[in-house]
């Protein structure tokens, strides 16, 4: 049993979803990341996404985006976010999330490796569907690291299978057609996305993509086993961390997020 | 009839594949299988025929290069996609493709553009088959390349510029991606090259090998012989695939590719992967690519906007490490010196891009009195603002 498993089983035992967060590695500058893990983690975070920015994000929309770009023009590397990481050393679960060419480039083995290394539970890869993640698999098991995949509104009742089948941890349900990014409303048809794939995989289910307040996480965990704040995280932290002083308003948002997991 | 690449999953050895969010796999599933019934159904063929006939104006000439061929001790050919409607050989494609979505039923049709010759291709496609029609083009090639741009608007199409990252084609083709993700049931994508996920470099390349086809029948049937040498540019690749397509089983045909080598190889600033990148992901599929030690994709230069990305289609790099065809780089004052004895010695002014494939006559010690067929994709037109800034006349 891995530790996203054990953290899903911890909360259906408190009747609590999942609220999983999303912070760039290296936005703020990455001598502050372990700082935000933990205050992530001490506000309530169950799980947390670290991103690996890529020069190319076709899955991220503006906010992600020009996050992404600012830890690579302060000359971020992937390896200095896997020793953050490390050293900011949590309990919760950590899962990477990057594009398919950072872990390919020096070999999905060496990169899963390093990931486990640094203390991640699991890694998913935004532009890597299971057709392609035979070699990604196989370097993920040897390492102990869960691998997400994500299913969409598009993706038929063969592809939601091929994509459980291939999950561990949990199944990365994205809300809507489109990128990563705040939005008004969470399409209401999510419910039927959600409930297609349950009927198909033990899995948890959590939701992604425009989830921002404490309404839409409460609206998401009524129908799926947790909810995850991307874009809204990374616009706080750019806004308001400033080298951590700022903490507080992370924290009392991330603790309104995870209060609405619990009704 | 050889068996050529690629197989079911678009793979070219290696390369190719499909590496895009699962959102977008349901619709390259539904487009591989729409492509696929359209390219055996024969009235498509026939609308397609009539298309490149009557609308594109094919098929284009070769001509005979006599000065050339005298200044250089070979027997130089020239493809004449630069006769085609629009200016290059991108309408080829993107007539096929608005085709291809109008069969689909789609109604609304995205594209990325560099230097705006796809771009233009695209509008016009949509303007004639009445199609919503969005062009998405880095910030800085919008000034860059304003005529293009307003050529675009006059057709009818809305020119998005795109100011993130190096704000040129790469990050461009993002965005179109980005699109797509987010319209996808009713909108078709028509890439501009032979990249991207599978089905886009085999369908372009089918799109785009009329040009070979022509150019093959034409060889035998005036000078009766296929070439000892075809050369083209490649930026990401289509005119060069259309055109080399036709003469991969024809082993005795060196198949040459000019990639823009700008500042040259040593400075890093060009945007030759094939000559100086490395295997990777990017747009979608698995290919040679610029890249840095940590896998990020690396900013490019080139003189020739339409040159000027940092990938380059799958079916090259499989062509490559299989030695079927070879790649050399071509600096921007090689491209600008060909430029300028072309327009001298044949009366013929190239765009920027295949002023690179002339370059090679010059800079490659070929045999002498071979036989050489280069392709010249595409007219000088759009790159008079730029030289008339880079030369003096
Ligand atoms: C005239 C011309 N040739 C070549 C290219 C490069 O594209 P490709 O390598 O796909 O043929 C372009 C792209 O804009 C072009 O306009």
């Amino acid at each position: 049993m891995s530790r996203i498993d054990e953290t899903f089983e911890a909360l259906r035992k408190r009747s609590e979803k999942a609220l999983v967060v999303f912070v760039t590695g290296g936005d703020p500058p990455i001598e502050q990341l372990p700082a935000i893990l933990q205050t992530l983690e001490a506000a309530g975070a169950d799980i947390i996404e670290v991103g690996l920015p890529f020069s190319d994000p076709i899955a991220d929309g503006p906010t992600i985006q020009a996050s992404s770009q600012r830890a690579l023009d302060r000359g971020v590397r992937t390896q200095d976010i896997f020793d953050a990481v490390k050293a900011a050393d949590i309990s919760v679960p950590i899962v990477y999330m990057g594009y398919t060419n950072t872990a390919m480039r020096h070999g999905f083995r060496d990169f899963a490796q390093r990931a486990a290394a640094s203390g991640a539970t699991g890694a998913l890869l935004s532009d890597l569907t299971p057709d392609e993640a035979t070699e990604w698999r196989d370097a993920a098991k040897l390492a102990n690291l869960d691998t997400v995949f994500l299913v969409a509104p598009t993706s038929t009742d063969d592809r939601i299978k091929l994509a459980c089948d291939a999950a561990s941890g949990f199944v990365y349900c994205v809300s809507r057609t489109g990128v990563t990014g705040a939005a008004n409303a969470v399409p209401q048809d999510v419910s039927r996305t959600i409930d297609r794939v349950k009927s198909i995989t033990a899995l948890p289910v959590c939701v992604g993509f425009g989830i921002s307040t404490p309404e839409q996480v409460r609206m998401v965990c009524s129908v799926a086993d947790g909810a995850v704040v991307g874009s809204h995280i990374v616009s706080l932290l750019d806004q308001y961390w400033n080298d951590g002083a700022g903490s507080n308003v992370l924290r009392e948002e991330v603790e309104a997020l995870k209060a609405a997991t619990r009704s | 009839m050889i068996q050529l690449p690629p197989d079911a999953r678009g793979r070219f050895g290696d390369y190719g594949g499909r590496f895009v969010p699962e959102t977008l796999i349901p619709a390259l599933d539904e487009l591989a299988r729409s492509f696929e019934a359209a390219w055996a159904d024969p009235a498509f063929q026939e609308e397609l025929a009539w298309h490149y006939k009557h609308t594109v104006g094919r098929p284009t000439p070769i001509t005979p290069a006599k000065r050339l061929s005298q200044e250089f001790g070979l027997d130089v050919y020239i493809k004449r996609e630069d006769l085609c409607h629009t200016g290059a050989h991108k309408l080829n494609n993107a007539i096929g493709q608005a085709l291809l979505a109008v069969r689909m039923g789609k109604k609304r049709i995205i594209a990325e553009t560099g230097a705006g010759q796809h771009g233009v291709a695209t509008a016009t496609a949509c303007a004639m088959f009445g199609l919503q029609c969005v062009v998405y083009m880095g910030s800085e090639d919008v000034e860059r390349q304003k005529i293009n741009v307003f050529r675009m608007r006059l057709l009818g199409a809305e020119v998005i510029p795109v100011s993130s990252g190096t704000k040129t084609l790469k990050d461009a083709t993002n965005e179109a991606m980005r699109d797509w993700v987010t319209n996808v049931q009713d909108t078709h994508y028509i890439v501009g090259s032979c990249v991207g996920p599978h089905p886009y470099p085999v369908m372009v390349r089918q799109f785009q090998r009329v040009i070979g086809d022509e150019a093959r029948a034409q060889m035998l049937e005036g000078p009766g012989q296929l070439p000892d040498v075809a050369i083209a540019c490649v930026g990401g690749g289509s005119n060069a695939i259309g055109f080399f397509h036709a003469f991969i089983p024809d082993t005795s045909v060196r198949l040459i590719g000019a990639e823009a080598g700008g500042h040259g190889l040593e400075t890093g600033e060009h945007a030759a992967p094939l000559t100086a990148g490395s295997p990777g992901v990017l747009h979608g599929s698995f290919s040679y690519l610029m890249q840095d030690e940590d896998g990020q994709v690396v900013g490019t230069h080139s003189v020739s906007a339409g040159l000027d990305y940092p990938g380059v289609g799958p079916e090259h790099s499989f062509l490559k490490d299989t030695g079927r065809a070879e790649y050399h780089a071509v600096t921007d004052q090689e491209a600008l010196d060909a430029f300028v004895w072309l327009s001298r010695l044949e009366g013929i002014i190239p765009a920027f891009e295949c002023a690179h494939a002339f370059a090679l006559l010059k800079k490659l010690d070929l045999p002498r009195a071979s036989t050489v067929l280069v392709n010249l994709s595409g007219r000088g037109d759009k790159d008079m603002e730029s030289a008339s800034k880079l030369l003096e006349l």
